[in-house]
């Protein structure tokens, strides 16, 4: 049995506690991806949800195990709102697959 | 396309059409491969593309009556009201087989499922916070489902670039690479075949020239003698 995490800022992940994910705060950015490392690579951890403030600073570290069955890597929108991550990573799926964005393509 | 280095020989020549039939066959197997990938993961990413856009909204919301709450109960409160959730998730992954990609399914099971999502009293805590929790946990089957999906997304990109990469290679360097080689083999061994003929006629020639001599000087011996 896998486990499902959520790093982010406290704010915004304060809540999933309640419906009994593992949570860990981080206050920045370093932190978060010590954090980060540490849970992906202890194979307790099926999911990462990774809040998009600290998710778009990080997307060399997601990168690297993006080609790994687990753990599957999800940018989630933070308490400030989306950067626009989680849909940037999905593009660029399409476009590894494809060569070219046809999907995302009219949204920026 | 350069020829390989081989010996034009019978045997080389036998071994590489065998290679070619193989390569060919491989070649239409892996386009096939492809196309079928190539359907199948547009289709999850428009999916994706719409499960997210929902999620992201859904979240904004959830965030949004956490903020509130957040507004009427004090911090230490709230804290104290989540400490100790009643769920505790966990995920079994099973592996699916899509194509040859091995994508993750996860189930989620909740353990100690008492009906209760709250993990806390009434009395202390505000409405809000109610609300924020139950939507909350209606947000959260979306957003398992969209690790499920985005990932089986990222490894089938990396399927399809692996089998495109095949196919090029096979199509653009292996078939050609062959089919010159093969090309090559079979005129050398006909302009051998050539050179041999060639010298065999010209050998008969000589052997009729030298017979056609010697009856000639019997011819003449016979004669010279009566």
């Amino acid at each position: 049995m896998y486990k499902i995490g959520v790093i982010g800022d406290k704010q915004s992940v304060s809540g999933f506690v309640a419906v009994g994910l593992s949570v860990f705060p981080c206050d920045d950015l370093e932190k978060a991806k010590a954090v980060f490392h540490r849970l992906a690579e202890c194979g307790e951890y099926a999911i990462l949800y990774l809040t998009e403030n600290y998710g778009k600073d990080m997307s060399d570290d997601i990168e690297k195990y993006k080609d790994m069955q687990l753990p599957a890597i999800i940018p989630i929108p933070g308490m400030c709102g989306s950067y626009g991550v989680g849909v940037g990573h999905s593009k660029k799926a399409v476009e590894r697959a494809v060569g070219v964005d046809i999907i995302y393509g009219n949204q920026e | 396309m350069a020829r390989m280095n081989v010996n034009p020989t019978r045997m080389v020549l036998t071994s590489l059409k065998k290679k070619l039939v193989v390569a060919v066959r491989g070649h239409k197997l892996m386009k096939d491969k492809r196309d079928e990938l190539m359907k199948q993961f547009l289709e999850l990413a428009r999916e994706n593309k719409a499960l997210r856009e929902n999620v992201e909204k859904e979240l904004m919301e959830v965030y949004a009556s956490f903020a509130v709450a957040s507004a009427v109960m004090s911090p230490q409160l709230m804290a104290e009201a989540l400490m100790y959730p009643t769920m505790a998730v966990s995920i079994g992954v099973s592996v699916r087989n899509v194509m040859s990609v091995n994508v993750p399914v996860f189930e989620f099971t909740d353990e100690e499922d008492t009906g209760n999502i709250y993990p806390y009293g009434f009395a202390g805590t505000s409405g809000e916070l109610d609300s924020a929790v139950k939507s909350l946990s209606q947000v959260f089957p979306h957003m398992l489902d969209l690790a499920a999906r985005e990932k089986q997304a990222d490894l089938m990109a990396l399927e399809i670039e692996k089998t495109r990469r095949r196919v090029n290679a096979l199509e653009y360097v292996m078939i050609p690479r062959l089919t010159e080689t093969i090309r090559y083999i079979r005129m050398k061994l006909d302009e051998n075949e050539r050179g041999n003929q060639t010298r065999l006629m010209k050998v008969k020639d000589m052997m009729l020239e030298q017979a056609i001599l010697e009856r000639r000087e019997e011819t003449e011996n016979l004669l010279h003698d009566s």
